[in-house]
């Protein structure tokens, strides 16, 4: 059965088109070309609507046991924002950290068609995919922590063969069914638990005397070499900390040329200047990040109201925990694996500290040249709330609206920011990169984020609008695999997306040292830690796509 | 999803089975290590059983039917009669809840479709939890970080052999730990009646501590704890009933503590607010968190307890103690406890699944009762309708979320009996309605 859109402007950055007039035809999920013969079963007439893919979230926390004591922790939050049942949908709540069919609605009902969870546990990956699984609507994957894990740190203080520790790495994201892996606070998580406080880039970890330089370079080599397409997905040292831009400029310099992700830079480019000791720090991250063509970043924009932090990064967020809105924070030690933090937080626009972070998000966003290297995140829903992109989407488009948001914040904020001077507005082609083709570039999503023949099937269409906002916040219609899943905003086909994976070689004799430490160590055998592929498409009703990855080399 | 550890060996009349790496599904540890043969139908635990997993595999399953009014029907009849007594109800009560993951998303699925109220059978102990999470937050371990790294463990309340036979063996006392911080032994304490010291032994374990007082005492020796922890002066010579000088040796060992654990299982605090005790516990850790590391530790999550409430809070946003009647959920969890409701005559129909141990027996009550329930569930009175299930772990595939609601493990299919699953029950039964 062909469908066919009609006469919208298409905005496909990866295959070179902006804005031109073109018919898009799907069979089978797929985009194809026009049929010889011309017969299509459906046609929706889109004239003056503008078309662009399915948009991805590359780094929302959508599923796993810290979202869910996210969820438990602050059932206030959901009151008032509780969503009854349909003939076609279930129940649910929203706000801060939404329930998953809801994230799953929601994230449809605004376009988006992929979501990547980028805090996996291998501990928790079960109960991670679970809530993937009871996220309907979207297709998601999830990045897999690694760098704490006593595993990890002990080869490394061994100077373990690196071919192994690869070995190490590929049997992890494997096992955990992941597509990327993500590094959360190098080490320090680990070093928390040994009552360090801080952990700096050149800084020991006290017990294993290796460092977060080492653990980031480690692994960003390694996943290279496995030829794994997302480089590592690094959410930095220092997180939060006035000052910590010295940090990051530093990681980002360390890399030494390896491709790494700098996750939610925002959080991490602060300075020390100025009355509070509290400044921007982004003009100098995105001065290096335009100098590096091996780094990709997204921001993790603040934007204000309440919402709820929550990350691996247990050292962090214990520290954190003292800004806590309402002042009730979880911090877990997890299973010689990992850890977490979960802590409320209320961003206000006359708070100097908030509006400036909500300026240093900003400024990051309009500073970075390169749209294939700047992905759209709040960090859902550390920044804030994912449906808040719509919002974040003016702003960056939208100069004078920006200036009177300027107006509404903080005096002295606002005075310490560059914002007023910057004159960017992002054109649509920049957003489609933002949030599309750049992702799914990154991701190594072949079919997904582009409208090319064989691409998958995802098409968002909007009505041209010069609120930006509205306009993105209300798709007229969203294509999911060729079905019509959203209209003019609202769910009309529940549909099950896939978890898409990456699957680097791996030699299996790792499985001996690896069964013996589970044995010696752990609380669950090797056998059950990992999650078979029955447990996803029978237990989850879901299906898996392995997105290919480059040949291993050493 | 496959078992493929299954080692079958099957001739003409007999079938024997042996499978390694077994999930045991009979109480919130979740213990993976053990080893259990099925000689035609019949299971027993070859390796790394204790009494509560030997009790469970090795149980003899009665013949048991599906019945409606206590006459024997068939599947398709009892499916039916449920979906035309919940059709029919205002106000279902969906109890219980002993069951996986698969389970429960059945469960809430059915409940919100009828409209229903969802709590589990043991909530009363896991909202002692529940509200110290939602008022004050805190700081936990879990079983594999404590098992190797606690030098201090600190028992809050007793019964924790009882409940979880393994704890001291594969937890506090484990023949081999990873860091060399928990040498040179680790030291156990128990405040409460009854202290078990005895249990906790083995080669890993040096001094135990014993402060024997009633359960109503725990939070005031821990307050006074807390207290002396921050140099106040307390009055008198005891508090709680213990003496001071035994609170502040007490308090010496929390302050040389590397990684201090305080543990409790919950349904042992069965006394008016005890949440204040757990409140107390979690604020000794918050205290101590400022300079040194410690954590929290609740056991628990027995019949699926863990499970239960994660499901809920994932798919609803709330722990348990939900009610549908508005198509939304609507969190409230006092009046939501199913236990107080039936005790006040609220609801018309309690829907009881109860599907791993046959001691969950339904509360006694005069409103129709569904009961889902592995054949042999201990009954106080005859159901409405009555429909044996399988055991997740034993006669069916499944996974079930540990106490420290961080694992979740798989559960094989043991091939015990051919019992249909209460995801498929409840599904087929929300396909009637």
């Amino acid at each position: 059965m062909v469908i066919k859109l009609s006469g919208g402007k298409v905005y496909d950055p990866a295959n070179r088109v902006s804005g031109e007039v073109r018919d898009i035809y799907a069979e089978d999920g797929k985009i194809v070309a026009a049929p010889a013969d011309g017969r299509v079963a459906q046609e929706y007439d889109i004239k003056g609507r503008v078309v662009m893919a399915g948009a991805i979230d590359p780094h929302t926390h959508i599923g796993g046991g810290k979202i869910t004591i996210a969820r438990m922790l602050l059932p206030e939050d959901h009151i008032k924002d509780e969503v009854a049942r349909t003939d076609l949908t279930r129940a649910g709540t929203g706000h801060a950290v939404p329930s998953t069919m809801v994230t799953g609605y929601r994230y449809a009902e605004m376009g988006y068609t992929a979501c990547f969870e980028p805090a996996m546990l291998p501990a928790n990956s079960r109960q991670a995919h679970m809530e993937m699984g009871d996220t309907p609507m979207v297709d998601k994957g999830a990045f897999v922590m690694l760098g704490s894990d006593d595993y990890f740190l002990r080869q490394l203080a061994a100077k373990q063969e690196f071919e192994r520790i690869k070995d190490y790495v590929a049997w992890t994201m494997h096992s955990a069914q992941a597509i990327a892996v993500k590094v959360v606070n190098p080490g320090g998580i680990s070093a928390f638990k040994f009552n360090q406080r801080k952990l700096d880039l050149d800084e020991e970890h006290v017990y294993y005397h290796v460092t977060p330089r080492q653990i980031i370079l480690t692994l960003a080599r390694a996943l290279k070499e496995l030829g794994v397409v997302h480089p590592l997905h690094v959410h930095g040292c220092n997180l939060g900390i006035p000052g910590n831009v010295e940090s990051t400029l530093a990681t980002i310099r360390a890399a030494e040329g390896l491709p790494l992700h700098m996750t939610h830079t925002q959080f991490l480019s602060y300075g020390t200047e100025g009355d509070r000791k509290f400044s921007s720090g982004a003009p100098r991250v995105a001065e290096l990040v335009n100098k590096s063509p091996n780094i990709s970043i997204d921001v993790g924009q603040v934007l204000f109201g309440q919402t709820c932090t929550a990350s691996g990064d247990s050292m962090r967020q214990y520290a954190i925990g003292k800004s806590a809105h309402p002042k009730r924070t979880v911090i877990m030690d997890i299973e010689c694996d990992a850890g977490c933090g979960v802590v409320p937080m209320r961003y206000r626009d006359k708070s100097f500290v908030n509006a400036l972070q909500w300026a240093i998000g900003l400024e990051t966003f309009l500073l970075v040249e390169d749209p294939w290297r700047m992905f759209l995140t709040t960090d859902h829903p550390n920044g804030a709330p994912f449906y808040t992109y719509p919002h974040l989407i003016r702003l960056l488009m939208d100069k004078s609206f920006r200036n009177d948001m300027l107006q509404k914040i903080n005096r002295d904020a606002a005075a310490m920011s560059i914002l007023p001077t910057i004159t960017r507005e992002y054109t649509l082609d920049e957003i489609a990169i933002m949030t599309r083709a750049g992702p799914a570039r990154s991701l190594g999503l072949r079919d997904r984020g582009h409208l090319g023949l064989g691409a998958s099937a995802d098409i968002t269409v909007y009505r041209d609008n010069a609120d930006r906002e509205a306009m993105f916040a209300t798709p007229e219609l969203v294509f999911k695999n060729g079905e019509l899943i959203v209209k003019n905003n609202k769910v009309v086909k529940v549909t099950q997306g896939a978890t898409h994976v990456a699957r680097p070689a791996y030699d299996r004799a790792i499985e001996g040292p690896l069964k013996t430490y589970f044995d010696r160590y752990h609380t669950v055998r090797m056998e059950n830690f990992k999650l078979t592929d029955e447990e996803i498409i029978d237990g989850d009703r879901g299906s898996i796509v392995v997105q290919p990855t480059r040949p291993r080399v050493s | 999803m496959q078992d493929s550890s299954a080692r079958k060996a099957t001739d003409d009349r007999a079938t024997h089975e042996l499978f390694e790496n077994v999930t045991c599904p009979f109480c919130g540890m979740l213990c993976d290590d053990l080893e259990v043969e099925n000689r035609d139908g019949a299971l027993k635990v070859l390796k790394n059983g204790c009494g509560r997993s030997i009790a469970g595999f090795e149980r003899k399953l009665p013949l048991s039917r599906p019945q409606i009014r206590s006459k024997d029907a068939t599947l398709a009849e009892a499916v039916k009669e449920a979906a035309a007594l919940i059709g029919k109800a205002n106000n279902p009560l969906f109890g219980g809840l002993a069951t996986g993951v698969e389970g429960m998303r059945a469960a809430m699925s059915l409940a919100e479709r009828a409209g229903g109220v969802v709590d589990h059978a043991l909530s009363e102990g896991q909202y002692r939890n529940v509200k110290v999470l939602q008022s004050a937050g805190w700081t936990t371990s879990t079983l594999t970080e404590t098992r190797n790294r606690v030098d201090l463990l600190i028992v809050v309340g007793s019964d924790i052999r009882k409940l979880h036979p393994r704890f001291f063996d594969r937890i506090v006392s484990p023949p081999d730990s990873m860091f060399d911080v928990t040498a040179p032994k680790r030291t156990v304490v128990f405040i409460g009646e009854a202290p078990e010291g005895a249990a906790a032994n083995g080669p890993q374990v040096g001094d135990t501590v014993t402060l024997p007082c009633k359960v109503e005492q725990i939070g005031e020796v821990l307050g006074a704890l807390r207290a002396r922890l921050r140099g106040f002066r307390v009055n008198g010579k005891t508090a709680g009933g213990i003496a001071l000088a035994k609170i502040d040796a007490l308090a010496e060992l929390c302050r040389q503590a590397r990684y201090g654990v305080v543990v409790w299982a919950p349904p042992t605090l069965d006394v008016p607010h005890a949440e204040l005790t757990v409140e107390q516990a979690m604020g000794l850790v918050k205290d101590l968190n400022q300079t040194q590391r410690f954590a929290g530790l609740s056991l628990g999550g027995n019949e699926g307890a863990v499970t239960a409430a994660a499901v809920s809070t994932w798919q609803s946003g709330f722990p348990l103690r939900i009610s549908y009647a508005s198509g939304a959920p609507h969190f409230d969890p006092y009046r939501y406890s199913i236990s107080r409701m039936l005790m006040a005559g609220e609801g018309d129909l309690l829907v009881w699944i109860a599907s791993i141990s046959p001691d969950l027996s339904p509360p006694s009550t005069d409103i129709a009762m569904i009961v889902l329930g592995t054949p042999g569930l201990k009954l106080q009175q005859q159901p409405t309708v009555f429909i044996p299930v399988g055991t997740p772990g034993v006669d069916h595939a499944g996974r079930l979320i540990r106490c420290d609601s961080v694992v979740s493990l798989p559960l094989k299919n043991l091939h015990r009996a051919e019992l249909p699953r209460v995801g498929d029950v409840l599904a087929s039964i929300e396909a009637a309605l």
